[in-house]
């Protein structure tokens, strides 16, 4: 099946007359129509700034996208003309935020933000798109659409604001559908409920999700294909199941031993230790190894490639050199061309 | 060892004047309503309950940092409301507090030593500048905070490296009680993993008991050996960690545990999970009857109108629900059919 998005060794720096953070560098994966991905990784790890690059919303400067692709069915967003972009930007790729309180207007009614992505992108009176607007809140699950469409945000608890959002998001049908920390803000019992939404919303709509989020739990329950993210860069990507099961980066594996789980007690967490670096300050090789159980002599000086392994996963360490069929390297986009 | 309770909570009512709206009639918000339970020494006790339910609260009268409304707070034996001025600061030297937002509640003027040794000079403690210095070496040991950080400030660490210095501070009086509002859920998981290991040794070596206050029960199973459910101001559970999650008998605390994502996609595939309907009511209008009637799936009749008490449902288990014993019931471990 044709991905739906691609993105290829993508480049995000911001630039100041100070210095360079190598926010996102080199950023590659394939989105199928349908399907689930989530960007996973730690505050700092690029996975929001490599969202922004695809809706071409960072402000720039600071914001530079110093090289790579993404391909929307086959078109270069990069490379799209900004009026092209409107017409793509919240119609075929929508997106919600952590804080739905803060990505919505307080001053006008829910209706009237639902309407206007509507207006903006179909062409249709205001009537209907209210009409529209009301029936899409009942689909996310609001009790009385008929009535809430008229309430202000300030109204609506924070679970339905993160409704309302997903109302806003899918009242153009998209074909992706990005979600960072969609559920960050919410209660367990209110995260359960958006989580759920999503995955019922995903099959009707046939949409294909790409989901920003630090908690693993979520990612088990939500994700087919995972990609991890260190440092700005990605280190591995692989199918869930294949990432949990055995998972090929020491980051990965770190990641997922140091979470508890409420089905386990384990006497110690199996915590990394340090930080992660500084994206300011540069560095050569691996960022990881300075925190690396496994470091060899070369990761602190050779920065390690893509390994591509069985089954169609990657990682980027170089201890799985001897076992991959093919390396890449993570600037490289779909042309060849760095 | 000592049976008597290090603190114990009796009745304790806290009442809050809301008004609606600019000169709208008053209304009362019962946050805290009607809670009681004891923290033995050494022990480690988790209140958990989502947004609202009243736990930060209950954090702040333990310290006696709010005053109830109704009801005592003893520690050691001794009703810490009867005391004041002198008397009430010598005994809060005996009882600390880690703060959730390393960010806020560490003083940006103050480098790391003042902040960690702010409290001898409050309290008198530690004249001598070689015991002092040897006291404060131990600390910095402990709390794996490297010396060279004594003269810096907040600013300059990151959040795991932060709360560090905040526990390191909550610890430098040498306390029996230590309450923990959310100390972990600004972090990263795998800073996360270091703090929850570091206050996992802590209190082993200092003896300490904890009084821990969390919306997350993972950390919780992790850290604490009995826990206390809240909802929308009182306990509605309180078992020991073990029984609570394997066997809970209040309809609220099965449906948490079931909300909470598991870190294991080959279990998140199989579990049935139970999704509440609604969101947590007002805390100014509470439902009549049983708080959590109108989002409880085992609804019956006498639930709309009766008020359920705590009641054991076997030797050190209490619940708050009527409709016990749910002999049809399914336990949490029966959801997830492995």
């Amino acid at each position: 099946m044709e991905p739906v998005l691609s993105v290829r060794g993508l480049r995000t720096h911001f630039v100041t007359p100070e210095r360079t953070v190598q926010a996102v560098d080199g950023l590659t994966y394939d989105l199928h129509p349908g399907k689930t991905l989530a960007v996973v990784g730690e505050s700092g790890s690029g996975k929001s700034v490599h969202a922004l690059s695809i809706l071409r919303l960072l402000p720039q400067p600071p914001a530079k996208v110093m090289a790579g692709e993404i391909l929307f069915r086959g078109r270069d967003l990069l490379k799209m003309p900004p009026e092209e972009m409107r017409g793509i930007r919240g119609d075929r790729i929508a997106m919600i935020f952590q804080e739905p309180m803060t990505s919505l207007n307080p001053v006008l009614r829910v209706g009237e933000q639902i309407a206007e992505a509507i207006i903006l992108h179909q062409k249709v009176s205001k009537e209907k798109a209210w009409a529209k607007a009301a029936d899409l809140l009942g689909k996310v699950g609001i009790p009385h659409p008929e009535e809430r469409v008229h309430d202000y945000p300030h109204q609506f608890s924070g679970g339905m604001r993160q409704r309302a959002m997903i109302a806003i998001a899918l009242s153009c049908e998209p074909d992706v559908l990005i979600a960072d920390e969609p559920t960050t803000a919410l209660d367990v019992t209110i995260q359960a409920q958006i989580l759920e939404l999503m995955k019922d919303l995903q099959r009707e709509y046939r949409m294909a999700i790409i989901l920003i989020t630090h908690n693993i739990g979520v990612v088990a329950e939500m994700a087919d294909e995972v990609v991890v993210m260190y440092a700005g860069r990605p280190v591995e990507n692989a199918a869930v199941g294949d990432l949990f099961k055995d998972p090929r980066h020491p980051y990965t594996k770190g990641l997922l031993a140091s979470v508890p789980s409420i089905y386990e007690r384990k006497e110690r967490l199996a915590a990394i230790p340090g930080q992660p670096p500084d994206l300011g300050d540069g560095f050569t090789g691996c960022p990881f190894a300075p925190r690396c159980p496994v470091v060899m002599e070369r990761c602190s000086t050779q920065d390690p490639p893509q390994f591509h392994l069985k089954g169609g996963r990657m990682t980027n360490c170089w201890n799985a050199e001897d076992e991959s069929e093919e390396r890449s390297h993570r600037f490289e986009t779909s042309r060849g061309d760095r | 060892m000592n049976d008597r309770p290090i603190l114990e909570v009796k009745a304790l009512r806290k009442r809050f004047l809301a008004s609606k709206g600019l000169f709208g009639a008053k209304t009362e918000i019962k946050a805290v309503d009607g809670v009681s339970f004891s923290v033995m020494p050494r022990e480690s006790f988790a209140v958990v309950g989502e947004s609202g339910c009243g736990k930060t609260t209950l954090g702040k009268l333990v310290l006696a940092l709010e005053e109830p409304t109704s009801g005592q707070v003893f520690f050691d034996g001794v009703d810490m409301s009867a005391l004041t001025g002198r008397a009430l600061r010598k005994l809060r030297r005996r009882i600390q507090v880690i703060f959730q937002d390393p960010y806020s509640s560490l003083n940006p003027r103050m480098t790391v030593e003042s902040i960690i040794t702010e409290p001898w000079i409050i309290h008198d403690m530690h004249k001598d500048p070689a015991a002092r210095a040897k006291k404060l070496a131990k600390l910095l040991d402990d709390c794996g905070i490297a010396k060279t950080f004594l003269t810096r400030h907040p600013h300059e660490f990151s959040g795991g490296q932060r709360q560090r210095v905040g526990i390191a501070r909550a610890l430098a009086l040498d306390p029996e009680l230590v309450v923990a509002d959310e100390p972990v859920s600004a972090l990263d998981v795998s800073i996360q993993a270091q703090i929850l290991n570091l206050l996992k040794d802590l209190q082993q070596e200092r003896k300490l008991a904890y009084f821990f206050i969390s919306h997350d029960f993972s950390v919780v199973r992790h850290l604490c050996t009995r826990i206390a459910v809240m909802y929308l101001g009182r306990i509605v559970e309180t078992a020991d960690s073990e029984t609570l999650f394997n066997d809970p008998q209040h309809p609220y605390t099965e449906a948490l545990l079931s909300a909470v994502p598991v870190p294991d996609p080959s279990i998140e595939k199989r579990r049935k999970r139970i999704i509440l309907t609604g969101d947590v009511p007002s805390p100014l209008k509470p439902p009549m009857g049983c708080h959590f009637h109108p989002r409880c799936r085992y609804l019956k009749d006498s639930c709309r109108t009766q008020d359920p008490s705590l009641a054991e449902a076997r030797p050190e288990h209490l619940a708050a629900c009527p409709v016990l014993p749910f002999k049809d019931r399914r336990s949490n471990a029966a959801l997830i059919a492995i």
